[in-house]
């Protein structure tokens, strides 16, 4: 029955394009062995949209701990993104409601849920209203766990929230500050590139015994529409995904940004440059070694991130990489992202890093 | 957290503003001020504010007669409300046409409430609001051509450009924005208000009549926010010239607020910080600015601060993006017979104080003012690349001057390594 009812949902919210061509998943050996080792459960897959593959992990993590509640503003109708269609209906109101506008009170909520020991999946609407609840994210549900000696967790936690550009956002429905988070240690930070990777980071991000801050792609919520496989299954979080093998350069990023990087990758191939793309996944704890071992056999590197660059998360991987792989760098690490400024209303189009910026620093980079 | 399921039986009809009686009004429910609606059912649980919605109740009777006004002053309230909903339907075909883009909340059916409040203000009198704040900005003053050249993106809008639909500012009007997060404005209001204070106080500076006054408007999603509660609290203890209303149109987004708040009668909310909180009906423009009248001269008195909740209906939905699937029918329907234009159209012509034909020149009027924003709108140029570098910093060329003695921004490698602006 639950299957049937994904597949009506699937089958009501898929069809739009496929982003960038041919996004040449099934080429990369890892990826498809990624898939086929950790799919639980059979069945087959089908092509669904990004907020469709969040929608059938929050199906399937509610039906498998009662003791999950899904929360946030405007959920209960499925959300202003569609990403909590149906759970309501399913799951009752008592585990699946709306709550006031208040994301100070959310977060607070939330973790005083997950300290008691259950799975608090809040929704804040748009990251850009994630600032009220920073200070409880930040305070409380970062160093729960640290300062009682383990005697509470709020490891029950996952914040899931849209972020990044959209085309038409505006200064705040566009801004993705996953850096904000990146400096706190005691919170997780996730962000999938497309559907099926959505549904399997955020399950596991769910049961993760950590709390977790997800940030959906708004940008890709319809636009990327993938093959998902229809069971539970998960993918491991603080694990970077090799998706495009290179021998150049060594291309970083995450989320909506790794399709520009591709076709910036794709290019920069008719140019006779080889890039190898890295998703980072999970931005911490991140993955230094699979980053350290491709820098190592590429010499260069180029991190990508719509966040102003100054202080964003490129930074710290650029840091980290210079330390990590000194002596194997032939080119300073290029970081392309977005601009210095408030995110802009009708100069999106100049302030994002772009696929033209990327291949200028591609090239810039590689003839060093 | 079960919703509620809510009947109509359960409801009150809504106090109705004040009358221009008594004076000096008394907010707080006094033991003897004829509050006749609700003392006719004391016992039963008073609920949401729009209590005739679900009973398909007749509108509420007027607790008193309509107060008189002036018909100078109803022509001026017709021609503003008048100018809001149009503007507000020209948005809406502007953005169908992809003149402007991005998130679009419109205002109509909520026109008593900016006409009613803001016609009774002065210039050095603030107006923060939320990003429903098209209709707000133009009852300030600020012409709707630079209206409608920032909702196109133009340099020539009011903000120029950089702000677009949800942050309409105007330093000569006083328009302190446009907030797309809600309640953000409130605080920044509270803070103006300070100014107001001390400059009237201490420096001696403002007007004959009184003090500056702000008025903050947010909605009923936003009185579950701590952001409210902690301005009510800052208002009230240093007694700032503020007025906070509530315009309660029922819904943020998809939440009802009868579902999404323990007490949904937002008025009582001020007493309970020390300040009066009063209720008035949002759709009735006279009785809005009769409350409005009162609560304003409160504050430039310096009796500080009122929570004014304005029961009220938006028309459309939430955004221009907003289907609307989620609010009755009935619901609708029966804000659409209390439509504020056409309630003072009919006031109007029933106390004589002016003709349909003068009321149709007045929309004949402000039709013309409108296509004219739109045709200044369009014929305005785009704002220059360079401008998305400026104004992050005070110097208004962004990052200041370079070791080369230019403008950093204008250097092409600026940000990174090949950035192109």
């Amino acid at each position: 029955m639950a299957m049937k009812v994904l597949r009506e949902v699937g089958r009501k919210r898929s069809g739009a394009a496929w982003i960038g061509g041919s996004r040449g998943f099934a080429d990369c050996a890892a990826a498809a062995m990624g898939v086929a080792e950790r799919r639980e459960g059979g069945g087959g897959t089908k092509a669904v949209n990004l907020f469709t593959a969040v929608n059938q992990a929050l199906h399937i993590a509610l039906d498998t701990d009662p003791r999950s509640y899904v929360f946030g503003e405007d959920v209960g109708f499925g959300g202003v993104f569609r990403c909590t269609t149906g759970l309501a209906d399913r799951f009752g109101k008592n585990r699946v409601f709306n709550t006031p506008l208040c994301e100070q009170g959310i977060a607070g909520f939330a973790i005083g849920l997950a300290a008691m020991g259950n799975r608090a999946i809040a929704e804040i609407q748009f990251a850009d209203y994630i600032f009220p609840a920073f200070d409880q994210l930040v305070n409380e549900a970062a160093k729960f766990r640290y300062r009682s000696g383990n005697e509470f967790n709020c490891g029950g936690l996952t914040i899931r929230s849209p972020y990044g550009a959209v085309g038409h956002g505006g200064h705040y429905h566009s801004q993705s500050p996953e850096a904000f988070f990146c400096h706190v240690p005691g919170l997780k930070v996730v962000i999938p590139r497309s559907p099926r990777e959505a549904k399997g980071l955020l399950l596991a991000s769910i049961r993760d015994p950590n709390p977790v801050i997800f940030f959906e792609p708004k940008w890709l919520y319809r636009l990327s529409v993938e093959e998902v496989p229809e069971g539970d299954y998960m993918l491991p979080l603080s694990q970077a995904e090799v998706i495009r093998k290179g021998s150049d350069i060594t291309l970083i990023g995450w989320g909506a940004q790794l399709a520009v990087l591709e076709q910036a990758c794709e290019d920069a191939a008719k140019d006779g440059i080889s890039c190898e793309l890295i998703d980072l996944r999970t931005l911490i704890p991140w993955d230094k070694e699979t980053v350290e071992a491709s820098v190592s056999k590429t010499g260069k590197l180029l991190i990508s991130h719509e966040a102003p660059i100054t202080g964003g998360f490129g930074a710290e991987i650029a840091a980290s990489i210079a330390e990590r792989c000194f002596l194997r760098l032939e080119a300073p690490v290029a970081r392309v992202c977005g601009l210095d400024t408030p995110f802009p209303l009708v100069y999106e189009p100049f302030y994002m890093p772009t696929k033209n910026k990327i291949l200028d620093a591609i090239k810039a980079t590689v003839n060093y | 957290m079960a919703a509620a399921s809510f009947t109509a039986a359960k409801f009150l009809a809504p106090v109705a503003g004040r009358s221009g009686g008594d004076r000096p009004a008394p907010f707080l429910p006094a033991p003897s001020s004829a509050r006749p609606l609700r003392r006719t059912r004391p016992a039963q649980r008073l609920l949401a504010v729009s209590s005739d919605v679900l009973a398909g109740n007749k509108a509420a009777p007027a607790a008193a007669a309509q107060p008189a006004v002036t018909r100078e002053e109803a022509l001026e309230l017709y021609e503003d409300m008048v100018l809001g909903r149009n503007f507000e339907d020209m948005c809406a075909q502007m953005y169908y046409r992809g003149k402007m883009f991005g998130f679009v909340h419109l205002y109509n059916g909520q026109e008593a409430v900016s006409t009613g409040f803001i016609k009774l203000l002065n210039q050095p009198d603030c107006v923060v609001s939320t990003y429903r704040d098209h209709v707000h900005a133009l009852s300030k003053g600020v012409p709707a051509r630079s209206v409608m050249a920032e909702l196109f993106g133009k340099a020539t809008g009011c903000c120029r450009g950089q702000g677009g639909s949800m942050h309409m500012f105007s330093e000569p009007h006083n328009v302190l924005g446009g907030f797309a997060f809600i309640g953000e404005g409130i605080p920044v209001a509270t803070g103006a208000a300070f100014a107001a204070k001390y400059r009237h106080e201490v420096l001696k500076q403002s007007s004959p009549d009184g003090l500056d006054v702000t008025l903050a408007f947010f909605g009923d999603g936003t009185a579950n926010n701590g952001q409210f509660f902690e301005c009510l609290n800052m208002a009230q203890l240093w007694k700032l010239p503020i007025v906070f209303v509530v315009e309660n149109n029922l819904w943020a987004i998809g939440m009802s607020h009868i579902r999404a708040t323990s007490d949904p009668e937002i008025w009582k909310k001020g007493p309970a910080f020390g300040m009066p909180g009063v209720h008035v009906d949002g759709m009735d423009v006279l009785k809005v600015r009769e409350v409005a009248k009162e609560a304003i001269d409160r504050a430039r008195r310096g009796e500080g601060p009122t929570l004014v909740e304005c029961e009220t209906y938006r028309f459309r939905g939430h955004s221009l993006a907003d289907p609307d699937e989620l609010r009755r029918p009935d619901e609708k329907s029966h804000y659409a017979a209390r439509d504020p234009i056409m309630s003072l159209k009919k006031y109007i012509i029933e106390q004589s104080l002016a003709s349909e034909a003068e009321l149709k020149s007045i929309e004949k009027r402000i039709d013309d003012v409108v296509e004219e924003a739109v045709d200044f709108a369009d014929a305005s140029p785009l704002p220059p690349r360079s401008q998305l570098l400026e104004n992050v910093f005070a110097d208004p060329k962004g990052f200041g001057i370079g070791p080369d003695g230019k403008y950093r921004c204008e250097d092409p490698k600026f940000t990174q390594g090949t950035a192109q602006v």
